[in-house]
Formats: C-alpha cells, sequence, structure tokens
C-alpha cells in the first residue's frame, strides 16, 4: 500500500504500552487502544504511551478527492487549507498563534479516500488542540466568508504549482488516471485538482461541503500519547459532546469497472530533457486479498540493486537512470506502476524490450525464495519502524479503524505479508501484469516522436 | 499537505518552568481557549562516553521502548575538502562505500541489507561524512558486522566507480529540469564565488566528475576516515558495556592517523544587493533565494539568531510565511534559516513564488528584511520562544530523533549539557538582543537576491521594483559568457 503523496508518510511508528516481541519470533507488537463512540457519532481512539511528554491527536474525516463533484476537484483539499482559517471562537490566525506558542507540530493532509488534521504537542497542552479542533467540527461556518477561500485557493494553486505544474514529470500522475479509469471513477482526477476547478469552486460548495462531510459522525478523532485517560474522556466529551449529529454520510462502496481491452500508449510533453516511461495496470484495492502479494511483486522487481529492473536495466545494462514499481491501493480500487527513466540516449523502445522481458520471466519463472524473503522481512521491519512516534501510531490507528472497521489490525496487516508465497508473487504477476496496460512516455517538447507506440511495445 | 515546514534551528531538550497562565476552571465557556498547564519537565537520558584506544569516540543513549538501535558513525570531514577543479570526491566516496569491500561485492551488501531489513546509508556534506544503521536489536551483531566492513574495507571496484560516475553525470543533467534546485546551487556559487569551498556543488560538476579517477576517492577516504577524526553515535535498546565491547571487537583495529585541518580562505566581500536573475523559460513559479554570507556555527549569537530567525521565517507564524502565504497568497511556502557550519554558513530567505507576483513578492522579502531589524513586539518574541522551548520534548522522541540531535553536538564539540541548558539559554534572550542581531547579521543593502524563472515575463517587473541591478547568470550562477 503505497501512500498517497498528499498523505503525510507515515512517519515510523510503538511505546510503552506496546507489548514487544523479540524480532527471532519476530511478533509485530500490538498496539493497545481504547474505542468509544459519543452519542453524535463520534467514534474516539485513545492510545496511551507515556514514554515522552507529548501527545497526538489526529482527527480523520472520511471524505477525500473520491467524494468530489465533476467540475469540483481538488476541493477536499481546498476544504483542508479553509479548516485552518479560523471559526467561531477562533479568530484568523489564531489557530496557528496558540499552537506554535505551545511548541506544536500542526498539519493536515488529505487523500483520494479521507482527509486529516493533528497536532503533536507537549501533553501539557493537550486541551487547547481539542477545543481548537472541537471548534473547528462544530462551529467554522459562521465566520465563514469568501475572503478565506480566496486566499487559500490562491495558496492551494501555487501548492500545485510546486508540486505538479513546476516539476519535471509531475503532470505524468493526472495523466495516468484520466487515461485509466473513466471519469465517473471516484479515482479519474487526482487530489490537487485542476486550475479551473479550484476557481469555480464557491463559498456555497464550502458550506454545502461542510454540512454534508463534516460532521461528527463522519469522523474518528486518535489522542495517542501521554495523558490521563479520565481527564481526557471528560474533555472529549465537554468539546465534542455538543456538537449536532449530521445527516447520515452515503458512502461509496464500489467503483466502476476499469476495462481496458489493449494497451494504451499515451503521450505528455514536459519541460524535460530525458524521456520517462510509466506503466499503469489496473489491480485491486487496499487490504484485498492479492495486494500483499502486489506489493511484494514491487519489492522484487524494483527496490534495492538485486530488483529485477533495477539490476537489469540500471546496474547490468546501464541504460537506465532510475526505475520504480509500487503497488498504489486505496479504499476502493488500487493500480500496480512501473517507471523507468532511460540513460540519455538510450530509446524508450530497448528499455521497453527489456521492461517487458523481465516481468514476463517474473510470470514465466516465477522468483526464488531469497528474493521473497529479503522483500517479507522489509515489510517485517517496516511495522516495527511504524511505531516508534505517537504521530505514527494515531495515523495508524485512524487508517486501520477507517480502512478495515477496527484500529487494532496492525498484527493481521503483518501477517498478510508473512502468508505470500513465491507462487502467489508469479500468480498475481500473471493475473495482473499479464493483461493490457497504459503506457505513458513523457517526453521533451517538440519530441512526440520519442513516445513508446504499439510498433516499439506492443505486445 | 498544507505546508512544508522547516525550522532552521537546532532542536533542545529539559524544560524548565516556563511561565504560563492558570489552569481552565469553572464552568466551561467555549469562547476561551483553555490555558495550557505548566509544561511537562523532561530529561534527557544522559550521553554515556567513551573513547578508544585508537581515538574512536563514543556517544551512547540507552532508549528501550523498542527493540531498535541506530548508529551513526561521523566522520569530520567532507566536501570542503574537495580542490575546486574535483569537487565531488567527498560525495562520491561516501556513496562507494556501499559498492564493496575485501569481502563482500556491492550486490552482495545491498542483499544482505534487505534481508536482514536495515537500514544502511551513507552520506555526505560539507564537513562530516556519516554512515548510517538503523537495525531491529535481533539483527543486531549481523548488521553491525556489515557496518563495520563497510566503513572500514571498502574497496572502491573500478567498475561500481564508472557506473556511479554515468549515474551522476545524469543526474546533473536532469537537475538543469528543476528551477528550485538550479537556485539552490546557483545561490552559494554567488554569494562564495570560485575560492572558497562552500561555493562548490557538493555533488560535483559535469566536468569535475569526468575528470575524476578511484585514486581521488582512495586518497580521500585514507586521509579522513580515521578514528581520532570520528564518533560513533549510538542510541538505542543497547547496554553501554556491552555495546563498547562490541564495538571495541569491531572497531578497535582502526588505526589512527593524523587528518590535516582545514583553513578557509575568507568568503568575498559582499556586494551591493543584485538581483541575479536565471532564465527557466515557461516556469511556472520563480525560486527566490535571497541572502549572504552568515555565521558559524561557534557564534555567540547562536540563540538570538535561533528566535530572531523563528520571527523572520523559522516558523508557520512567522513573517515570510504570514506575508507571502497568508496575506497576499504568492506561494505554498516561504522561509528563512542560518545554516551555520564550522565556518560562515548562508544566511537565506527562500520562496516558490507564482510567476506573475515575482516583483510584489520581491519587495514584499525586502520589506521583511528591513522591519526585522526594527524592535518586535513582546508577544511575538514570547511566541517565538515558547515555541522554540516547548518543542524540544519531541525532538527526542525516538532513536533516530536523538541520534539525529546528537550528531551537531558531536560535529562542533557542543557541551555534553547542551539540551539540558537550552530552553534557559533561549529564555534569556530579550528584544534588544533580537533587533542587534537582525541589524547585524542581515544587511538589506548587500544581499544576493537569487532567483530562477521564467526571465520574458518577470525581468520588467522586477526591473521597475528598483531593489538593485539585474544581472543575469546562467545555470550553474555564472556570468554568462
Amino acid at each position: 500500500v503505497k501512500k498517497n503523496s498528499l498523505l503525510v508518510a507515515f512517519c515510523s511508528l510503538i511505546g510503552s504500552a506496546l507489548v514487544a516481541a523479540s524480532l527471532g519470533g519476530q511478533a509485530t507488537p500490538k498496539i493497545q487502544f481504547e474505542k468509544y463512540t459519543l452519542p453524535n457519532g463520534l467514534e474516539v481512539i485513545l492510545h496511551e504511551d507515556h514514554s515522552t511528554p507529548i501527545v497526538t491527536v489526529d482527527t480523520w474525516y472520511h471524505v477525500g478527492s473520491g467524494d468530489e463533484q465533476i467540475g469540483r476537484t481538488g476541493f477536499a483539499h481546498l476544504f483542508e487549507h479553509i479548516m485552518f482559517m479560523g471559526s467561531q471562537n477562533v479568530p484568523v490566525g489564531a489557530l496557528d498563534q496558540l499552537l506554535e506558542a505551545a511548541g506544536a507540530d500542526i498539519n493536515g493532509s488529505t487523500t483520494e479516500d479521507r482527509t486529516n488534521y493533528y497536532e503533536t504537542l507537549p501533553s501539557n497542552a493537550l486541551a487547547l488542540a481539542l477545543w481548537l479542533d472541537a471548534d473547528r467540527m462544530g462551529f467554522l461556518l459562521p465566520t465563514m466568508d469568501l475572503a478565506k477561500l480566496d486566499l487559500q485557493r490562491d495558496v492551494v494553486k501555487n501548492e500545485r504549482r510546486q508540486r505538479v505544474d513546476n516539476v519535471p514529470y509531475g503532470r505524468a500522475d493526472e495523466t495516468i488516471l484520466a487515461a485509466l479509469y473513466p471519469q465517473s471513477h471516484p479515482y479519474s482526477w487526482p487530489v490537487i485538482g485542476s486550475m479551473a476547478d479550484l476557481s469555480a469552486a464557491s463559498l456555497e460548495d464550502v458550506k454545502n461541503f461542510f454540512r454534508t462531510y463534516y460532521a461528527p459522525n463522519n469522523a474518528a478523532l486518535v489522542i495517542a500519547g501521554d495523558f490521563d485517560p479520565v481527564a481526557v474522556k471528560k474533555l472529549v466529551a465537554q468539546y465534542f459532546g455538543p456538537i449536532p449529529r449530521g445527516p447520515a454520510v452515503k458512502r461509496r462502496t464500489t467503483v466502476p469497472a476499469v476495462v481496458i481491452p489493449r494497451d494504451k500508449f499515451v503521450v505528455l510533453e514536459d519541460k524535460v530533457q530525458l524521456p520517462r516511461l510509466f506503466y499503469t495496470w489496473p489491480t485491486v484495492k487496499a487490504f484485498a486479498s492479492d495486494d500483499a502479494a502486489l506489493d511484494v511483486l514491487a519489492q522484487v522487481l524494483a527496490s534495492d540493486k538485486n530488483s529485477r529492473l533495477y539490476k537489469k536495466l540500471v546496474y547490468d545494462l546501464q541504460i537506465a537512470q532510475t526505475v520504480r514499481a509500487f503497488q498504489e491501493s486505496s479504499r476502493l480500487d488500487g493500480k500496480f506502476q512501473v517507471d523507468v527513466t532511460p540513460m540519455p540516449g538510450q530509446k524508450v523502445s530497448d528499455v521497453d524490450q527489456v521492461v517487458r522481458a523481465e516481468i514476463a520471466n517474473v510470470i514465466q519463472n516465477g522468483i526464488t525464495t531469497r528474493e521473497l524473503q529479503r522483500a517479507q522481512n522489509s515489510y517485517k521491519a517496516s511495522f516495527l519502524n511504524r511505531l516508534a512516534s505517537v504521530l505514527g501510531k494515531a495515523d495508524q490507528l485512524n487508517f486501520y479503524n477507517y480502512f478495515v472497521g477496527t484500529p487494532d489490525y496492525v498484527q493481521q496487516d503483518a501477517a498478510r505479508y508473512e502468508r505470500v508465497t513465491a507462487a502467489d508473487v508469479q500468480r498475481v504477476a500473471q493475473k495482473y501484469l499479464g493483461k493490457p496496460k497504459i503506457v505513458l512516455t513523457v517526453v521533451p517538447e517538440g519530441k512526440k516522436d520519442m513516445m513508446l507506440t504499439a510498433a516499439g511495445g506492443a505486445r | 499537505m498544507r505546508a512544508f515546514r522547516s525550522s532552521g534551528v537546532m532542536g533542545v531538550i529539559a524544560l524548565v518552568a516556563i511561565p504560563s497562565a492558570a489552569l481552565p476552571q469553572g464552568a466551561f465557556d467555549r469562547s476561551k481557549p483553555p490555558q495550557p498547564g505548566p509544561p511537562p519537565r523532561v530529561a534527557l537520558p544522559p550521553i554515556v562516553t567513551r573513547e578508544l584506544p585508537n581515538g574512536l569516540k563514543l556517544m551512547i543513549v540507552e532508549h528501550h521502548e523498542l527493540p531498535l538501535a541506530d548508529f551513526v558513525l561521523l566522520v569530520g570531514s567532507g566536501s570542503t575538502t574537495d580542490p575546486v577543479s574535483k569537487t565531488g570526491i567527498a560525495n562520491l566516496t561516501s556513496v562507494m562505500l556501499r559498492e564493496g569491500t575485501t569481502t563482500r561485492k556491492s550486490l552482495e551488501i545491498a542483499d544482505q541489507i534487505a534481508f536482514l531489513g536495515i537500514n544502511l546509508s551513507p552520506s555526505s556534506s560539507w564537513e562530516s561524512s556519516t554512515l548510517s544503521l538503523h537495525t531491529p536489536i535481533a539483527q543486531l551483531d549481523s548488521a553491525l558486522a556489515l557496518f563495520a566492513d563497510v566503513a572500514l574495507r571498502p574497496t572502491f571496484p573500478a567498475d561500481e566507480f564508472e557506473r556511479l560516475r554515468k549515474n551522476r553525470l545524469t543526474d546533473l543533467i536532469r537537475l538543469k529540469d528543476q528551477g528550485p534546485a538550479i537556485a539552490n546551487l546557483a545561490f552559494p556559487a554567488i554569494i562564495y564565488g570560485g575560492t572558497h569551498p562552500y561555493g562548490a556543488p557538493t555533488l560535483g560538476t559535469e566536468a569535475s566528475v569526468k575528470s575524476l579517477q578511484i585514486a581521488d576517492l582512495q586518497s580521500y577516504y585514507q586521509r579522513n576516515f580515521k578514528p581520532n577524526n570520528s564518533t560513533l553515535i549510538i542510541v538505542g535498546d543497547v547496554n553501554p558495556n556491552q555495546i563498547e565491547q562490541k564495538i571495541s571487537a569491531l572497531f578497535g583495529g582502526w588505526q589512527r592517523g593524523d587528518v590535516p585541518q582545514l583553513t578557509y580562505a575568507d568568503p568575498p566581500r559582499a556586494a551591493p544587493t543584485t538581483v541575479y536573475l536565471i532564465d527557466k523559460p515557461g516556469a511556472a513559479q520563480s525560486s527566490f533565494r535571497i541572502g549572504a554570507v552568515g555565521v558559524p556555527r561557534s557564534t555567540k549569537d547562536y540563540f538570538a539568531l535561533s528566535v530572531m530567525n523563528t520571527i523572520l521565517g523559522g516558523s508557520f507564524t512567522s513573517r515570510l510565511m504570514q506575508n507571502l502565504r497568508e496575506t497576499r497568497g504568492y506561494t505554498y511556502g516561504a522561509s528563512s534559516r542560518f545554516d551555520m557550519r564550522r565556518a560562515a554558513g548562508p544566511f537565506l530567505a527562500s520562496a516558490e513564488i507564482v510567476a506573475a507576483k515575482s516583483d510584489s513578492a520581491l519587495l514584499e522579502f525586502m520589506k521583511e528584511l528591513n522591519a526585522i531589524r526594527q524592535s518586535v513586539p513582546a508577544a511575538e518574541l514570547a511566541r517565538a520562544k515558547q515555541y522554540l522551548q516547548l518543542q524540544l520534548p519531541g525532538n527526542f522522541e525516538t532513536t533516530q530523533d536523538i541520534a539525529f540531535q546528537l550528531v551537531p553536538v558531536a560535529l562542533y564539540g557542543l557541551p555534553l549539557d547542551y539540551y539540558n541548558n537550552y530552553v534557559q539559554n533561549i529564555e534569556t534572550i530579550t528584544q534588544a538582543d533580537v533587533a542587534r542581531v537582525a541589524q547585524q547579521y542581515i544587511n538589506p543593502g548587500s544581499l544576493a537576491v537569487v532567483i530562477v524563472g521564467d526571465r520574458k515575463s518577470i525581468e520588467p517587473g522586477l526591473k521597475a521594483t528598483n531593489v538593485g541591478p539585474i544581472v543575469i547568470r546562467d545555470m550553474s550562477g555564472q556570468p554568462i559568457r
């Protein structure tokens, strides 16, 4: 499960309340927690860790760019920015001033599936963070105005320029999404949205979005770190309890089928000196039965020097500068991507021949035990690393709570990777990478003839 | 994500009493923010120091929360030893550590790293080179054996070097696709000129990388990778005596040697404020890097500068961020920092600005760089001080966090109780201190304003600001011939 670029990276994540097992036996530690639901529907998840006198408050709203309307792409993320602009009892700018004076780290992030807001701060200021988060959950609209929207609209357009438009290959992702998914698919547009749609967002959109999605019954509040649970439950009841429940949120559970009858070749001109090839196959959503095997396949294909594509393209033949592979799975759907940057003077068709041959080799002959072990051991260690910080643990609890219905899933998640066999990896390579795909070539401006075509690369 | 948050200040620990308001009381009134209680007391775990007979210093911190450990071998030499015509030596030497040892080939090293589930990464900077290891305790012995092998017995194989050279030359080509990367290279080249090592690119240039020989890397390694030039930082689920024994067994045979001490030429005198414009046709944003030569890490004004910079551009509520982003919407983020090194590193303010607002943004930058020299309001000063003081506990949360905090202690010879005194040192800073260091170290009349952007559309506006003469430079920051 590769995280979307707009999602705050899972820092590392355990703590005092975790039962750490020896790595010889390698049981992934369990995160102790308590979960309850307020009468207004807000889910509350508490995890104590007194090892450092800090605490994270991490609120997940179960809405993301996948919930946007056509013509309003990027709105969920724009709304995230507006949530920092103050609320009924918090003047513009006061949220940041109060929290920074308390020593807090503050941020938010938006993905296709959800939006989160977090503060990590010394434990003495926990009440302040809860009060601020309650005010914007319950009382955002009374002081909302067009000036706040317009200001953050400009900021977000600059975020798009900084992350997409002014970055080499930055528009590849949205080009792939549009080619891969039908327009009715919730992942067919990028989280950041288009400039035109950001311009079109209105104050009325802000109000409707808030009333539809920013209700306690569509959110989960995780508090992780150094706190007294009795005192915290009182504060949560006091601050969040009176916020009225909103209308039930209709959550999408299915997506349109993604059908690619034959390889589809796409080209994008960009301000780059070297072309780059992107291959994308439709796969499965997060936690589907083949998801973990696809993650392992990605490691086997392109991770370190011994991975198949890296070794052949970058290490042995030295015809490519970079190669990456990942299974990117979200709540409703997933895709597998391989991208390669040829070395100067190398033809994309020559690189393509090698990519196809290496994938065919995995499909026909499978992988070795050592390759499987390397990938599994790396995953094993990564689950331990995710438990080092309270922010990491808070986000894990929220992630599992939303995606699989229980915060307590880290051990089961780790076990998915333990169960993957070499035969599974070979099978998923055949089942998904053996099918037609989207092939995007990003080329230097004016050099469309460099693109990979069916003649040069079709199966 | 909402913002890139970067602060140009080092971390801290041990929060002593900071004045704070009373706890909330009485009936709940939503209109009043709850006042934080007294800050928690934080005790930095003690740093155990040891020294092996060969001069290798150990700094050990026990941290038993998880079965993990972090090791950072910090060698006190880096890119500043590169001759001007051979930049890239220190950087490529650190990369080559993982490419072969007397007992392991490049692919075997990569195989073991993945098989053990560890991270083993070399890196280098201006005045240091590091080899970092992050490992589960269950793999400690195997991981340490590999770590020591890579650090002490690299063989610099010719075929691996040629591959990396090709790769590096391609990296350098691809850098030119990125406006921010061009600005990051051109800014130091302009303020330090061609003779000071801080002006040279650590990754090397096309010409230098082409000219390097393996012997250059080997001799750099032989001269500088010495135990008496190094500190090994160890943080995690370890016992100091036991880990010292293991380290002694692995590193005890490392031979000490004389390491030449470097002295640097003085940087050139700063020119009157000049706008150096580098053309990046069609760029959606202009990359701004504004600054001058700053101060060394040894400056007596470290704490005053930390507070002043927090107010200017070192936090989200800083003036640059509030003005350029939260008031005007010209950028996704603006910041400033003092990059302190053994000698005076750069001071710089930076942002990626929407092309059409390049001229307005330049005026706002200059306005803030002037305004910070006036006395700052007491409330703003208090907020900045509390921000620095109260961030301290979070900087010591994980083994990796702690190891990171110990690097400047080892590299710059800070006292071992540095973090224990940090809060008090920040507390002493006054409005007068902030004004004094701003006036001393930020001179709006002699700044280099480096802007990488679409010349055709932005040059007329920049010229009209009259901030300084416009000088056109190439992508390396050099005059165009």
